[in-house]
């Protein structure tokens, strides 16, 4: 088959490359499954700290349940934050992201919506099992699984801007959460008031239309911060 | 419209602006701080209810204003940074930082110094409070980012992507946390403070409140404004206008 090589490439679609960059990225993942375990093990064994340090009556338990997983939550995305961009920093494909002629938010955003899936569709899937594990009321266990599910897109969105600033230094960790911890407070305050308005017999409508706000707005608007701080990092 | 501000991204010329304004703001801010102090401290009349341990006021107010006053004069540094690509600003940018923060630091401690004789305690999770720790991580962050790159344009830049990022921020904590305040049952002490901030203040403190709040800006301003200059010769220490400034004759270096 001699195909003509030059001059018949069409111009790439932005669409197609955005597909692109999810399957690949989604495949690079599922060859490092340990990546993806740790943090959601991690999650569970702080969960399981909690009754040990507190005591496991049932009642302070149910009481606290919220905010301790929203917590631990927090912590656990903290620690596999880095692999959104670290290893594509490292081999170079950052690069070579940044120089698609494609709108840079436009790959950024498919890497934030890849994060998402492998970080926190497990997260929502061993919900059931944390409520469970920290005696949370049943009738509350619906809202918490949807604070998590309309609230983890702002993790993975402000935390691209966190790791895309940090990605060139080899001390990302700590650093990390200590740019991004201060940022997420209104997230796990409306989470944390959502679940207790539940539990008080009001309408938790309010936090979770709140959380929605601000997950959209983090999404729409994370990609371009993300791009400035690839530009600083990448160089 | 920014005509004026282009002949700035020299820092040759901030310099020199910077330095023929300093006067203008140090002399006024130690007047001021003087008369604030002066007046806050004797001259105004002990209060009815909290006695002379309310005087922290007038160190704890500016303080706690000029606080959020400059975190946003940053994040102005760093779009001026960003967005122009001012050098300048960067520096700055840097410039302000740890003054804010330190101001954040006075308004938290004299804070907890006060509210150990009113409240009996140093700590509360009353919405300012929880606010202005939060803004003092902020603050933090900013620093602790420029710091960890080794390239110092660089960290400037990382820093004032996340000066903004805060600043859009800020508002969205604020008002979250003063809401997750009053979602949560208070304290009999939160209940307390709140009601305290209640009846408007007298004039005889008002006045020296006011002069406090312009010199704790102008005293700050002349703060940013040293860090600045010095920060500025720091870099252009080989240029022969800063050798000029110095003193230091400039050799002309032949190379035959």
């Amino acid at each position: 088959m001699s195909k003509p090589t030059q001059s018949t490439r069409k111009p790439v679609a932005s669409g197609q490359i955005f597909r692109q960059i999810i399957r690949r990225d989604l495949r690079v993942a599922m060859r490092q499954r340990s990546d993806l375990l740790n943090p959601l093990i991690f999650l569970l064994i702080v969960i399981t700290l909690f009754p040990l340090g507190v005591g496991p009556g049932p009642d302070i338990l149910g009481r606290i349940a919220a905010g301790v997983i929203w917590v631990s939550a927090l912590l656990s995305a903290m620690l596999g934050l880095e692999r959104i961009f670290r290893d594509d920093f490292r081999d170079g494909a950052l690069e070579q992201l940044m120089l698609l002629p494609v709108a840079v938010e436009f790959s950024v955003l498919a890497k934030i919506i890849v994060h998402w899936l492998l970080t926190a569709v497990p997260v929502l899937i061993i919900t059931p099992l944390l409520a469970l594990l920290l005696n949370l009321p049943i009738q509350a266990w619906g809202v918490l699984w949807l604070t998590l599910l309309i609230g983890t897109p702002i993790l993975s969105a402000a935390g691209a801007i966190g790791v895309a600033l940090t990605v060139s230094l080899n001390k990302g960790g700590a650093l990390l959460s200590l740019l991004l911890l201060p940022l997420l407070v209104p997230l796990l305050i409306f989470a944390t008031a959502a679940v207790e308005a539940t539990l008080a017999g009001v309408s938790p409508a309010g936090p979770l239309a709140l959380i929605g706000a601000f997950s959209v707005l983090s999404v729409t608007l994370a990609p371009f911060a993300v791009k400035a701080g690839l530009r600083v990092s990448v160089n | 419209m920014w005509q004026w501000l282009h002949p700035y991204a020299k820092p040759e010329a901030t310099f020199h602006l910077v330095q023929k304004l300093l006067p203008w703001f140090l002399i006024p801010g130690l007047i001021l701080s003087a008369v604030a102090l002066i007046w806050g401290l004797a001259i105004a009349p002990p209060d009815y209810q909290q006695g002379e341990s309310y005087r922290i006021i007038f160190v704890h107010v500016p303080a706690a204003m000029w606080s959020m006053g400059f975190y946003v004069a940053m994040a102005i540094a760093g779009l001026l940074a960003l967005v122009w690509q001012i050098r300048t600003a960067e520096l700055a940018l840097l410039a302000i930082a740890p003054v804010g923060a330190v101001l954040t630091f006075i308004s938290l401690f004299t804070g907890a110094l006060w509210g150990q004789p009113m409240w009996g305690t140093w700590w509360v999770w009353d919405a300012r409070l929880t606010a202005q720790l939060i803004l003092l991580f902020l603050y933090m962050g900013v620093m602790a980012l420029y710091i960890a790159f080794e390239d110092e344009r660089a960290g400037a830049k990382a820093a004032s992507i996340l000066a903004l990022v805060g600043v859009i921020n800020i508002p969205i904590i604020h008002y979250s946390v003063y809401w997750w305040n009053t979602l949560h049952q208070q304290s009999t002490v939160t209940r307390a403070i709140t009601r305290l901030e209640a009846p408007s203040i007298a004039p005889e403190m008002l006045y020296p409140l006011l002069v406090s709040i312009v010199a704790m800006m102008l005293v700050s301003a002349v703060l940013v404004m040293k860090r600045l200059n010095n920060e500025i010769l720091r870099r252009e220490i080989h240029r022969p206008w800063a050798l000029t400034y110095l003193g230091i004759p400039v050799v002309q270096r032949n190379e035959e």
